[in-house]
């Protein structure tokens, strides 16, 4: 069923009863050309581009809860590309450009809000780190601006310009940048997937993967067995427990990330916005309400809940940053699972299995990348090679020395 | 995670001024142990769900390095002891 | 005139009449009230809009559940959006607003949303607004923005001051009401620890407003004298005005106290809220219930509230709901309520039942309707008549006022806040909490139990439980005799059939219930999807009230028990809390601590401009009279140290005193180059790597004795590396004899370098600093004029003949000023770390700007220094992977600015000549620039593709950020002296 303003329209005169399933809910066939699991965003992405790219539409998405039930649900809605590294620009570049053509390919409403990213800067090091990073970004063909303290006073005078510990200096504005609703990203993903034959099938766990001769040849689920030629993970929270179904071990640690939203406001912060000094982020919801988060809890887990003592310390950078946001009230706080790989940077390869594909390790920003990380990794999958911005996302990065390191943190997943 | 930490030194203290590293389970390989081993000693965590021995410091207290045995899934802390205990060092 | 104050009742102070204002009417209420109270008083039924449909709305509760009664309190820069009367207590000079609504409450502009509702069912914003795509920003998205939202804020700074505190004891009750206060009482009368928090600023709970009475008096007058009894033991702290929200790792819980909410006159000396982590040993959860709403056709008009809630205002607080009060019920609370308000004389125009077979007896001259239900309402801005349904047969009942009541459900909320899921109970029909474990238990209501009496009972017990299990003897509780109680049973109503109109199960986002039908027809009825799809349950209020029909609506839609559809997750907070509060005092100036160095006075008094770095205010240049622009001062500052002398505060370096017969063997394995060999007396240049063969940091070993070192990190790193060497010695090689300690703030240092320097310090120092007799890179103590014992090195960032003085941290400003004093006839000048970078970029050194973590110390120009024929040292063996070996790594290399017109920035990325701006095409980046006053030009310090290989190339520095493209030419990176003659003289 196809949306617009006049199926509104006649499905509202019709007392809205007209309206169809956005997915079938189809039992699982006994074998798949490709099964991926995974029922997130980038899983269901995945299977989008395979069917509506590369032909490939004998295809099941296997969700141990419903869909969109990971981080595409729980994460701070933030789009960007404002990268700096040579392994990652021309990727997420990729992926905003296909941000900017996904509703109307979709049929559906993702809310893409170009709104403008600003990261602030408050020293003249990291001044010159954004500065060298506009350029990586100008240089892949990125549209960045640099703002001066004076011209952020006048676009935020919210900021905290004059009692500042650490003062602001100035920022760095990438204009594409921007929010997304998160869950219609996956519903969309998922209606687009479903029109074009891929099977959705929730509440199917997987509990096993079954090798023939060293060949991957399906998944065993609370299901029942389900065959396939290839098998595609996308379990990013859950990569290394699905991994070593296979027998894979990981550069990867499950870690937790907080985010938050406060009760909903009239419009006051149109931007996203970053801070220097801190982790801090925040951009608000058309709902009204601000969205927001900061730095990992910073040990492992798989809780998806965090602790009092990181809420607190994100607080504080909020009011550091932002002094009026002091009487605002927090609605809610919550959870999700981080792939934390060992450069910070993400993996869409094939493994040392045959027939095994992996897309995993998307730290904290894996929401962004949804689209590019589906269409890359359909890429992948169907023509058993990397799609050329996604070449340097290689699962033997490390062994072979090629970390993709923004934040030049090391191996140590948790200062990633 | 624990909102408390009980430093085997220090006593129950905020997890606050804890700093964490990482999994306590690899050993730094010998240094001709193969490329693999060191490999994995760097970079590759088996990382389950349930119980593990994470490294942790008490950066605000007795500086000491800590293994903390929890579960990353309930949050439970089991033991929390020195780390250089475990490996037979001098305290 | 519909909700009045009631000539006597309540526990309300009538003799204290408060006066307050609602979008800009004045009022009065008295002491005791809410804010709901009060506008109840006032007949103010009508205080809020809605979300999305902007439909006028009244108070529905008299507690925290509360979705429509939402206000702006406050005015100016104190303004608190988004706050729920029924909470709010009255104050002298209250002055709330009203939200949500333009131009005026009364008549609001966005209620045409309500008019076009059916165009704007659950998740129609998905299907439309994609045409054209240049729209979304421009036109729709402003609109449902400005649509959207609830309160208002301009984000003004906060005037008001908040705390943090942590408490500790054995037994947390969160909640007064019966099963609290018996808990409570238990427990301090065995002697424990206890704090009994309330969110409410009156404790009591639902003895505040209960009307069973106990030991035949008001139940009030037990909770008084509970409390008087709770003040009398030392080991009891009662926090009232103190919502608990949040149930953490190790039975801790966040909680916040509103010290200063409840005045119109703040007190800067005390905060304004505080917030509480709470270490308990045991907690008892004594939150009571939650009573439901009816989903039935028009249940959101001003006037129709919760049957508590109207029974709360008339015991309470002395209101009257209404005239003329209809009641509809699935249940026994509902005929509780008709009796609370029969006996405050109000009418009650009838008692609508939705069971057929149900024995309660309702109060005389109460006419009840039996299997009835409500399927419309009349009224705009408050109700004025129902429209029952019995068996097809419909009546106009006329009424000022609806209470209504579908049942209880326990508040399990913080519960459930670790991962436990609620369990379904059958007999109660409702959620309860899963079993928690040993630090955590319900009591009371919460725990399913209703009766007044169960409720005393079941707190005692858990109380003792807990004393018992703490190894105490347990204290006697007498419960007080319980009058005549209601059976609280009911039979679940989760929707209401046959609704005219809309039957709204989200109040405050306007969700009902043909939208949670909408998300099951198009495959959204797993219970988050449709709380995503619908917003059921994402208002403030986070479905406190919403979320059980909405779940019942489902289970009945799907033909499944709610049991099997399930809840959404509980998760913090409890109710929403303040940055503010979470925040506390860090903020602003005091968002981190300050580090000063034991020269900042010297620095000061010397004209310093200070400069972040880190924690640190570190001395960035010293201007002199007549410099307009701090390049002025620097370039002179480069010049005097090149021709004569500086004197640079480097206190800010980490330094670390290494110990013990393993010292050199341990530091060799810390550091990429050698250190076993380096004798006494002798500092030597390190580099630290990562695991992974990429530098970590860089400094100086010196070795002072055979088994005593001083190492220095950067001041960026001082506290990282302490860590690292710690964690080197105490796991990877505990068996090593070594011990060190940070040293940083024992030490003054200061760099003297130039020509001069010899000169000027030989003034100070008794020792013979002659070349022979003091080396470059001599390390060892000395003794200075005037006896003191200091460290001096000879060692130079510059490429000056160049020393670092180290004295105790008290007699840093002393020797400086010394110095400056010795160096005034030498041309001596204060510099700063401005004029320190010009001078290192000028000899080709490296800082954090090139070693960021990405560069192996090959791509430095170090890797000679690699001591490839040590067994093993940190980041070994990984630096000899392939990557960080290839030939086309980015090396570090000189730029000279070749267009004198143009300068150079940091940051700018690199080019061929010629070559098209591509990522591919990318041939590296600039680190650090200066203009350097010794070779008349700018340069810089750049990691270009195979940079060594590239000397004279000239290259473009493409800086497309600012606009601003230039030539450069390759070189070498050492500008200046490169045969190291000035260093060595």
């Amino acid at each position: 069923m196809r949306y617009s303003a006049l199926s509104i329209f006649k499905q509202a005169l019709a007392g809205n009863l007209g309206w169809t399933p956005a997915w079938r809910e189809p039992q699982p066939k006994p074998h798949y050309d490709v099964i991926i699991v995974g029922g997130g965003g980038h899983g269901l992405a995945t299977a989008y581009y395979l069917a509506r790219e590369f032909g490939i539409r004998n295809v099941a998405v296997v969700e141990k809860g419903y869909l969109g039930s990971g981080n595409v649900g729980r994460n701070t809605t933030i789009v960007r590309s404002n990268y700096m590294l040579p392994g990652n620009e021309p990727f997420y570049e990729f992926s905003l450009k296909l941000w900017e053509g996904l509703e109307r390919e979709l049929n559906y409403n993702v809310m893409l809000s170009q709104r403008g990213i600003i990261s602030l800067y408050h020293n003249d090091g990291q001044r010159d780190h954004y500065v060298r990073r506009g350029n990586a970004m100008m240089m892949e063909g990125v549209a960045a601006e640099q703002l001066d303290r004076e011209t952020l006073k006048k676009m935020l005078p919210f900021l905290n310009f004059d009692h500042a510990r650490f003062p602001i200096i100035g920022g760095l504005l990438q204009r594409r940048a921007g929010t997304a609703r998160h869950d219609a990203v996956a519903w969309g993903f998922a209606r687009g997937a479903d029109r074009l034959g891929v099977d959705l099938i929730q509440n199917c766990e997987v509990t096993g993967i079954r090798r023939e001769d060293g060949i991957v040849t399906g998944v065993e689920t609370t299901k029942g067995f389900i065959g396939c030629n290839r098998l595609a993970l996308a379990a990013a929270g859950n990569t290394s427990r699905v991994g070593e179904m296979a027998g894979l071990k990981l550069p990867i640690e499950s870690h937790v990330l907080q985010a938050f939203v406060t009760e909903g406001l009239k419009p006051c912060i149109d931007h996203v916005i970053t801070y220097g000094a801190g982790h801090f982020y925040i951009s608000q919801s058309d709902k009204g309400g601000l969205v927001f988060g900061a730095e990992i809890d910073g040990y492992s887990s798989y809780a998806q809940r965090g602790n009092l003592a990181t809420a607190e310390h994100v607080m504080e950078e909020g009011v550091t940053m932002i002094p009026g946001l002091s009487r605002v009230r927090v609605l809610r706080a919550w959870g999700g699972v981080m792939d934390m790989s060992m450069d910070g940077s993400p993996i869409i390869d094939r493994t040392p299995i045959d027939n095994l594909y992996l897309n995993c390790g998307w730290c904290y920003g894996g929401f962004k990348a949804t689209p590019a990380s589906g269409f890359c990794f359909a890429h992948l999958i169907a023509k058993g090679e990397s799609h050329h911005v996604a070449r340097a996302l290689r699962l033997d990065r490390f062994e072979r020395g090629f970390p993709i390191d923004e934040a030049g943190a090391g191996t140590q997943p948790n200062l990633h | 995670m624990a909102s408390l930490i009980s430093c085997p030194h220090c006593g129950v203290r905020p997890k606050e001024e804890f700093s964490i590293r990482g999994d306590a389970t690899p050993v730094r390989p010998a240094p001709m142990a193969s490329d693999e081993a060191w490999n994995d000693y760097v970079h590759v965590r088996a990382n389950p769900r349930g119980r593990i021995r994470e490294h942790w410091q008490h950066v605000a207290g007795c500086r000491r390095w800590l293994v903390v045995e929890r579960d990353n899934f309930t949050h439970d802390v089991f033991s929390v002891t020195d780390a250089a205990a475990g490996r037979g060092g001098a305290q | 005139m519909t909700a009045y104050r009631l000539a006597s009742g309540g526990l309300i102070d009538r003799s204290n009449t408060i006066g307050f204002t609602f979008d800009g009417a004045s009022l009065s209420g008295h002491a005791g009230d809410t804010l709901a109270s009060a506008l109840l008083a006032n007949d103010r039924l009508l205080v809020g809009r809605s979300f999305k449909y902007h439909r006028p709305r009244g108070i529905v509760t008299a507690g925290p559940a509360e979705p429509n009664a939402l206000v702006t309190i406050g005015t100016g820069a104190r303004r608190d959006p988004n706050t729920k009367a029924t909470v709010a207590e009255l104050y002298d000079g209250l002055a709330a607003t009203s939200q949500n609504r333009w131009p005026s409450l009364a008549f609001d502009i966005g209620a045409v949303n309500d008019r076009l509702s059916r165009f704007l069912s659950a998740g129609f914003y998905y299907k439309t607004f994609m045409w054209p795509a240049a729209f979304w920003e421009k036109v729709y998205e402003p609109l449902i923005r400005r649509a959207a939202g609830l309160g208002r804020t301009d984000l003004p700074r906060d005037p008001d001051g908040y705390e943090k505190s942590w408490a500790h004891c054995d037994l947390l009750v969160v909640g007064s009401g019966p099963a609290g206060l018996a808990a409570a009482l238990v427990a301090a009368r065995s002697g424990l620890r206890v704090i009994l928090a309330e969110q409410d600023f009156v404790l009591g709970g639902a003895l505040l407003s209960e009307t069973t009475r106990l030991d035949g008096e008001a139940p009030f007058v037990f909770a008084r004298h509970a409390l008087d009894e709770l003040h009398g033991h030392p080991g009891v702290t009662l926090l009232p005005r103190t919502t608990v929200f949040g149930w953490y790792d190790d039975n801790v819980f966040g909680a916040v106290e509103r010290v200063q909410k409840h005045s119109a006159t703040i007190d800067a000396a005390r905060p304004v809220e505080r917030l509480w982590r709470i270490v308990a040993k045991h907690a008892i959860l004594a939150t009571g219930a939650e009573e439901r709403p009816l989903v039935f056709g028009g249940n959101d008009r001003p006037g129709i509230m919760m049957a508590s809630a109207a029974s709360t205002y008339a015991n309470r607080f002395g209101i009257a709901a209404g005239r003329s009060v209809a009641i509809f019920t699935n249940g026994s609370s509902g005929y509780r309520t008709a009796e609370d308000l029969s006996a405050q004389g109000v009418e009650i125009a009838a008692l609508i039942d939705s069971r057929t077979d149900a024995s309660d007896r309702a109060p005389d001259g109460v006419r009840v309707v039996r299997g009835g239900g409500i399927i419309d309402t009349k009224g705009r801005r408050r109700v004025r008549a129902v429209i029952a349904d019995r068996g097809g047969f419909e009546e106009l009942i006329a009424c000022d006022a609806v209470a209504m009541s579908g049942g209880w459900s326990p508040v399990i909320h913080l519960a459930c806040q670790r991962g436990g899921k609620p369990v379904w109970s059958q007999a109660l029909q409702a959620f309860l909490a899963p079993e928690a474990g040993d630090g955590l238990v319900m009591a009371g209501a919460a725990a399913g139990h209703y009766r007044l009496s169960e409720c005393l009972d079941d707190g005692a017990r858990k109380a003792s439980a807990i004393v018992e299990a703490l190894g105490r003897p347990v204290a006697g509780f007498e419960r007080p005799v319980v009058g005549e109680e209601v059976d609280p049973s009911f039979t679940a109503l989760w929707h209401v059939p046959g609704a005219r109109s809309k039957a709204f199960v989200d109040f405050q986002n306007d969700v009902h219930g043909k939208d949670l039908g909408l998300a099951l027809r198009e495959g959204f009825g797993h219970v988050e999807h449709a709380k995503r799809y619908t917003t059921s349950g994402m208002a403030t209020d986070q479905g406190k009230l919403g979320n059980i029909n909405a779940i019942g609506i489902l289970a009945t839609m799907r033909g499944v028990s709610p049991a099997e559809v399930g809840t959404t997750t509980f998760r913090p907070f409890y109710t929403p809390v303040s940055f503010g509060a979470l925040a506390g005092s860090s903020r602003d100036e005091h968002a981190m601590p300050v580090r000063r160095s034991p020269l900042h006075g010297w620095a000061a008094r010397h004209g310093a401009v200070f400069i972040d770095a880190g924690l640190w205010y570190r001395s960035s240049w010293f201007p002199k009279a007549g410099e307009k622009t701090w390049r002025e001062s620097v370039d002179r500052e480069v010049r005097t140290v090149r021709e004569h002398a500086g004197l640079c505060d480097v206190s800010t370096l980490g330094k670390i005193e290494v110990f013990g017969p393993d010292a050199a063997e341990f530091l060799n394995r810390l550091y990429c180059n050698p250190v076993l060999k380096l004798p006494v007396g002798k500092a030597r240049y390190g580099l630290m790597l990562r695991e992974d063969g990429m530098v970590y940091d860089d400094g100086t070993v010196s070795r002072l004795a055979e088994e005593h070192f001083l190492v220095t990190t950067t001041t960026a790193m001082a506290a990282g590396v302490l860590s690292h060497m710690e964690f080197a010695a105490q796991v990877l090689w505990p068996e090593l004899r070594v011990r060190f300690l940070s040293v940083s703030d024992q030490w003054a240092q200061m760099s003297i370098a130039g020509p001069k320097a010899r000169t000027i310090l030989q003034a100070v120092v008794e020792d013979d600093l002659s070349n022979a007799a003091f080396p470059f890179l001599a390390a060892r103590e000395v003794r200075l004029k005037g006896n003191l014992k200091a460290r001096l090195f000879r060692i130079s960032f510059s490429g000056e003949l160049a020393y670092e003085l180290a004295v105790p941290a008290g007699y840093g400003e002393a020797v400086a000023d010394a110095l400056m004093r010795a160096g005034e006839p030498q041309g001596l000048c204060a510099y700063g770390v401005e004029a320190l970078n010009v001078l290192r970029i000028e000899k080709g050194h490296v800082t954090h700007a090139e070693l960021d973590g990405r560069v192996t110390p090959d791509d430095a120009g170090l890797g000679r220094m690699m001591g490839t024929g040590k067994p093993d040292f940190i980041g070994k063996r990984l630096s000899t992977r392939f990557g960080l070996t290839a030939a086309d790594r980015a090396q570090l290399v000189g730029l000279k600015a070749l267009e004198a017109d143009k300068d150079m920035r940091a940051g700018a990325h690199l080019l061929k000549d010629g070559a098209k701006p591509s990522t591919i095409n990318d041939q590296g980046w600039v680190s650090s620039v200066c203009f350097s006053p010794t070779l008349g030009t700018h340069i810089a310090l750049a990691f270009l593709k195979s940079g060594r290989e590239r000397y004279g190339e000239k290259i473009v520095v493409w800086d497309k950020l600012r606009g601003v493209e230039t030539f450069a030419e390759v070189c070498d990176p050492v500008f200046v002296d490169p045969e190291n003659r000035k260093l060595m003289a």
